[in-house]
């Protein structure tokens, strides 16, 4: 049900060739500050889902920077949207919101998908 | 030019150095400084990185170079004001002092970066966090490392980019000096007690100098020094006054706990104080980081955005001890062209 491999077929390969950046454009335009992240990882080590589970929010960051989507919308289930992470950000991105924007564009891809 | 009067703000490194270069080029130097001694914050560090080096040999060379030259420095003296009264310059000191000069360098210098303005690093509220300036104090003190318990610690955790590539507290811009400071500090604890354990908090090394990654290489080699590349979320004091550090250890891509006896903050360098006084009353200006701004970046570093001040040191940007006074004696060269192509 959450499977988003309809995204990019699996390869042990980041394929910049292929890049799906349907998720990325649409981060990019609603929270242009994302792309100045610097893999800290000051997010992850405060983020409260992180601690519980193998959640690794600068991780899906990278992932959605790669084209990498296909485990993102399972991924992001475990976010519970405290915001805690965006409190640490060096570089004062909404990250909250960036998980937010994935989810819904996720929503519009499915959409898209099963009415097309 | 030997009757033209040069007024330099700031008895630092790279003040005594410009000073003792125009005197010794014939001009009458003023050297004013806010302190009751020259050195700024050399006096306050115990060994240069890279060469371990002692700054107070330095500063006491420094000092007799500016005295043999001619400089009349003049202490516990601070410049509040900068006029400009046609061709030349009048300076204000808060006591009601005041100096005349047909031109002026800034040599005030930076700030070290208040650690307890990051709240979540426990800095002013748990003994054993403290800064590198700490650090260097101490050392030059009692030249041992204690817990606030009075134990030598057994595991101490360096944390880079304190204060500095920070947007949170509005300074985006690298210190430079502070990695290679704390791979300094690490050699230092290392060798003061050799069964510490040291781990460097990163982000990015930056060690841009050509001695720097040498110094890198020993601490990994020799001092067996740890570098985890992530950055510290926040610091939480145990019962036992330890310290429980948190980050992502970002090359395993998990959140990593460590609990240490002691941490050292590297707090970075930011915009002198008297920076924002100085340049009201006339034509200076800041860059985006709020040091001084230079009318041209690359041919006209050391001169300020209004004609006759000119700046140097730190209060341009972050530097390493070489490279402020090599900036000095640029600053020297500028002011020296500036006299021989002024029509009398
Ligand atoms: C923790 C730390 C460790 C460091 N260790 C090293 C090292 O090991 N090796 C190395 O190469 N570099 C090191 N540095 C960098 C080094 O400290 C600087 O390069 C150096 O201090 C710059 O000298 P300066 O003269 O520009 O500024 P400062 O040292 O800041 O001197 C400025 C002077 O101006 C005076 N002043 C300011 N405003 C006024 C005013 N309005 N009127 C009169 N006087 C005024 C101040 O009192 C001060 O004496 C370190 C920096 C830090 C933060
Ligand atoms: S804290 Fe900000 S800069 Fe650091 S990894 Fe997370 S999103 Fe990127
Ligand atoms: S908002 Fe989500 S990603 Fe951010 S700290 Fe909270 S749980 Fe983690
Ligand atoms: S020199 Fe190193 S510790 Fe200092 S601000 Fe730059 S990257 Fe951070």
């Amino acid at each position: 049900m959450n499977d988003l491999s309809f995204l990019k077929p699996a390869s042990r390969q980041i394929d910049f060739d292929n890049f799906d950046d349907r998720l990325l454009l649409y981060v990019l335009k609603y929270e242009p500050s994302f792309f100045t992240c610097i893999s800290c990882g000051g997010c992850t080590a405060t983020c409260s889902a992180g601690n519980l589970t193998n959640f690794n929010v600068r991780k899906i960051g990278l992932w959605l920077r790669r084209g990498e989507t296909e485990k993102l919308s399972e991924e992001i289930q475990k976010c519970m949207f405290c915001g805690k992470c965006t409190l640490v950000c060096p570089r004062d991105i909404n990250i909250r919101n960036v998980i937010l924007l994935i989810k819904k564009r996720i929503a519009m891809l499915k959409n898209e998908n099963t009415t097309a | 030019m030997n009757n033209k009067h040069v007024a330099v703000i700031g008895g630092g490194i790279a003040g005594m150095e410009a000073a003792s270069v125009l005197a010794r080029q014939g001009l009458k130097v003023t050297l004013i400084e806010k302190q009751a001694n020259t050195g700024g914050k050399l006096n306050d560090w115990d060994h240069l990185f890279p060469d371990f080096s002692s700054p107070d040999e330095l500063v006491n060379s420094l000092a007799n170079k500016t005295k043999d030259s001619g400089v009349n420095t003049v202490c516990n003296t601070e410049i509040s004001r900068i006029e400009r009264n046609g061709k030349r310059f009048e300076l204000r000191a808060n006591q009601d002092v005041r100096f005349f000069a047909d031109a002026v360098l800034v040599a005030s210098g930076f700030n070290v970066f208040d650690a307890t303005i990051k709240e979540e690093y426990g800095y002013g509220l748990f003994g054993n966090v403290i800064t590198s300036v700490d650090f260097e104090k101490r050392m030059k003190k009692h030249g041992q490392l204690h817990t606030i318990q009075g134990t030598a610690p057994k595991r101490v955790a360096i944390i880079h980019c304190v204060g500095s590539r920070d947007a949170k507290v509005g300074n985006t811009y690298c210190s430079k000096v502070c990695c290679i400071t704390g791979i300094k500090q690490a050699i230092e604890i290392s060798e003061m007690l050799p069964d510490c354990e040291v781990f460097c908090f990163y982000m990015d090394l930056r060690l841009y100098g050509s001695k720097f990654d040498s110094l890198y290489l020993q601490a990994q080699k020799r001092h067996k020094i740890q570098f985890i590349r992530g950055r510290l979320s926040e610091a939480a004091e145990r019962a036992d006054k330890s310290i429980q550090i948190k980050a992502e250890d970002t090359l395993q891509g998990r959140p990593l706990r460590m609990t240490v006896d002691m941490v050292i903050l590297l707090v970075g360098m930011e915009p002198g104080v008297s920076t924002s006084q100085l340049i009201q009353k006339n034509q200076m200006t800041v860059d985006e980081n709020g040091f001084l701004k230079s009318a041209n970046m690359h041919c006209a570093r050391n001169q300020s955005t209004q004609e006759g001040i000119f700046m140097t040191g730190t209060a341009i940007c972050p530097m390493a001890v070489n490279e402020t006074l090599e900036n000095a004696r640029s600053a020297a060269t500028e002011i020296i062209h500036f006299f021989e192509n002024r029509r009398p």
